[in-house]
């Protein structure tokens, strides 16, 4: 939902990035509102997980120009932890197994820091299991899982369903969702993009990173935007995903090299 | 005519000879009335002798050449004095529990045992006594050797089917000084199955010695855990060994933290194959703590199965050694056997030597092992991280989590130990 009043959550500004001295952003600008859903798109490799995780706050890349700020504070100057508690949260191309540690204790703790920072009480053991049994709904998920370790031997899509339930628990302005899509068969696909809908509303926003229209065909996006070589290329309705769709990214490669010849970017 | 140089007079005794000699004076031996057979006396005779002339084994002997045993001559070279009146008391027992104390003869003596538990001595016991050590050729270990010297008796029991509490073995050197030898051992009959769970603690400058024998007969099942906290003046030299008839299952899984030096040393033979062997360890590990397993596994016959994980958290300067011997030799074809050694660094200056050793001479088998040694992974941390969990309390929980996996298979008697109890009280389970 376009407001154009809405007020701006989250405001990039000619982000540049690097990992080991290899430099993969060249200059991202983005700023979403509250009530927006935007879609990332671009072919792999041209800096969209990357963004991701510079905006969760992992630790192996370095912002070396450029500035990104959440609800008007710095958000690049916050912890990874601190970022999460204010509301910025990562759904995980490759959810991450932590092996002796229940799924159940690790939500708990998560969504006690979360609420802490809102003011919130705390929630003991009982009542949070309440909430999260509620919850559970939301992502159509076997009770099973909570028992058992983080991710650990869950399948593809049990992985982005703990995803998308650690997102309705934590109740992020800011969700970023790493192809919350890839990996999943049709059905998993709905139940993940229904749980999305669910939980995108006037207050909040949503990024959803994505190769394929059909993530775009359950939850459709406000703005669609083209990543490549490390830039977003251009911005669009969702009749831009609809036309990437059919003609590919060639002609993105097109539009790069004529950017590149006006003003050339470093490349890998 | 050339002649042959006389050895020098210089020529030093072995390192920690003094020691093991003051050690054999303060032992004398038996404890038990002249009139009753010692059942231990041609095996502690034996061993005296050898140990009378040589020192403490050291770098040149493979299985000893990173655990230096040095530590153990800052030890007072006696026995273990009796119990002040300030020993540190235990925790009441799990329900369906039954404790002993291995230190408390008289309760020994006494002891009513829980059905299918018997004591076994007289001629029965001569008959069976060192037989395991025998055949799993753990009596040529160091650490047997030092025991049998020393050990003034055996506490030998016999199992019958299926024993319904867990049998708990305890020993408390407390904050004494000296050294305490405990012999164990243990007959598991045709289908008999039992929980034991053994505990060794200490916090003060002490040895503690303990040689255990198990014989599982033919289905029997034994799950054996093993719950070991010591201090940084404290040691642990802790063999197990076991013999298994076909059809039988032994699971063990120990916890050792805190002590200075630890050595354990499970010996499993599976005497004619078709037994299942399931083998769990964890060390905790800080300091200049040094923790050693020497494990060895042997397929006798055919179709047997291992499982083992041994785990490893090193901080400080500890160090940690891991040898896995696993012996397939031609007649044990069709064995499955998986070893797997996870190593955690928690510091720069800790050391983790772990080696897998397989000898393989059957050619249907399938035998796999690995050896992993890692920091806490980055990206494990920055997943908890993303969620709003400080770094701090994310280390710790992934700490717990990487001790949990060998926590798990402790029987619910081990509980009341707080096995766990090095962790951060924060991630520490009630």
């Amino acid at each position: 939902m376009i407001r154009p009043d809405a007020p701006t959550l989250l405001e990039i500004t000619n982000l540049h990035a690097q990992i080991d001295d290899q430099p993969i952003l060249h200059g991202v600008n983005l700023t979403i509102r509250a009530g927006e859903i935007h879609a990332l798109m671009g072919r792999n490799g041209s800096g969209k997980s990357t963004l991701s995780k510079i905006l969760a706050g992992h630790p192996a890349y370095t912002v070396t120009a450029g500035s990104v700020r959440f609800e008007g504070e710095d958000l690049l100057a916050l912890s990874p932890e601190e970022r999460a508690r204010r509301g910025v949260f990562l759904g995980f191309q490759y959810p991450v197994e932590i092996p002796g540690v229940s799924n159940l204790e690790f939500l708990r703790v998560a969504t006690n820091a979360r609420r802490q920072q809102m003011g919130e009480e705390e929630l003991d053991t009982f009542s949070f299991e309440d909430l999260v049994r509620e919850r559970l709904g939301v992502v159509q998920m076997d009770p099973a899982f909570l028992d058992r370790s983080v991710n650990e031997g869950f399948s593809g899509g049990e992985k982005k369903r703990n995803e998308i339930l650690q997102m309705a628990l934590l109740t992020p302005q800011v969700a970023i969702l790493d192809e919350t899509d890839s990996g999943l068969d049709i059905d998993a696909l709905r139940i993940v993009a229904g749980g999305v809908c669910q939980l995108a509303g006037p207050n909040n926003a949503t990024l959803l990173i994505t190769h394929y229209q059909r993530l775009l065909d359950a939850i459709t996006p406000d703005f669609v935007h083209v990543m490549a070589a490390g830039r977003i290329l251009r911005t669009g309705g969702k009749e831009l995903a609809l036309e990437l769709e059919q003609r590919g990214y060639d002609w993105v490669d097109e539009d790069l090299a004529a950017l590149q010849a006006t003003a050339p970017v470093e490349t890998r | 005519m050339p002649t042959l140089s006389p050895l020098p007079h210089t020529l030093q005794a072995p390192l920690g000879q003094d020691w093991l000699r003051s050690l054999l004076e303060a032992c004398p031996g038996a404890v038990a009335a002249a009139a009753t057979a010692d059942p231990l006396q041609a095996e502690r005779s034996a061993a005296r002798l050898v140990l009378r002339n040589s020192g403490l084994p050291g770098r040149r002997q493979e299985a000893w050449r990173f655990t230096n045993l040095a530590p153990l001559l800052a030890l007072a070279p006696q026995p273990l004095a009796p119990p002040a009146d300030q020993q540190p008391s235990l925790p009441p027992p799990a329900t369906q529990t039954f404790r002993l104390d291995l230190a408390d003869h008289d309760a020994i003596a006494s002891s009513s045992w829980p059905e299918g538990i018997e004591r076994v001595d007289g001629p029965d016991l001569e008959g069976v006594l060192g037989r395991v050590l025998t055949d799993t050729g753990a009596n040529g270990d160091w650490a047997v050797t030092l025991n049998s010297a020393i050990a003034p008796g055996v506490l030998a029991l016999r199992i019958r089917g299926a024993v319904r509490p867990c049998l708990e073995l305890v020993s408390q050197a407390g904050p004494r000084a000296g050294v305490l030898p405990l012999r164990l051992l243990l007959l598991l009959e045709e289908g008999a199955a039992l929980t034991l769970l053994q505990v060794h603690q200490a916090t003060g400058p002490s040895l503690t010695s303990v040689v255990m024998e198990i014989a599982l007969g033919r289905d029997a099942r034994l799950q054996h855990a093993l719950v070991a906290r010591g201090a940084d003046d404290s040691a642990l030299l802790a063999v197990t060994a076991v013999r298994q008839a076909p059809g039988s299952h032994y699971a063990h899984a120990s916890l050792c933290s805190g002590w200075g030096l630890a050595r354990q040393e499970p010996v499993i033979l599976q005497s004619d194959g078709q037994a299942s062997t399931r083998l769990r360890g964890l060390h905790w590990l800080e300091g200049q703590q040094i923790s050693d397993t020497h494990s060895r596994v042997r397929f006798g016959g055919p179709e047997g199965t291992l499982d083992q994980l041994h785990k490893v958290v090193a901080d400080g300067e500890s160090r940690s050694v891991f040898n896995g011997c696993v012996q397939v030799p031609r007649q044990a074809q069709r064995t499955a056997a998986a070893q797997l050694s996870r190593g955690l660094l928690l510091s720069e200056r800790a050391r983790i030597d772990t080696k897998p050793e397989l000898e393989i001479v059957a050619d249907d088998v399938r035998c796999t092992h690995g050896a992993t040694i890692s920091r806490l992974r980055e990206e494990q941390l920055f997943y908890l991280r993303s969620r709003g969990i400080a770094a701090g309390q994310a280390s710790r929980l992934l700490l717990r989590g990487f001790c949990e996996e060998v926590r798990a298979e402790l029987p619910d008697a081990a509980g009341v130990w707080t096995p766990l109890s090095f962790l951060h009280p924060e991630v520490r389970r009630p």
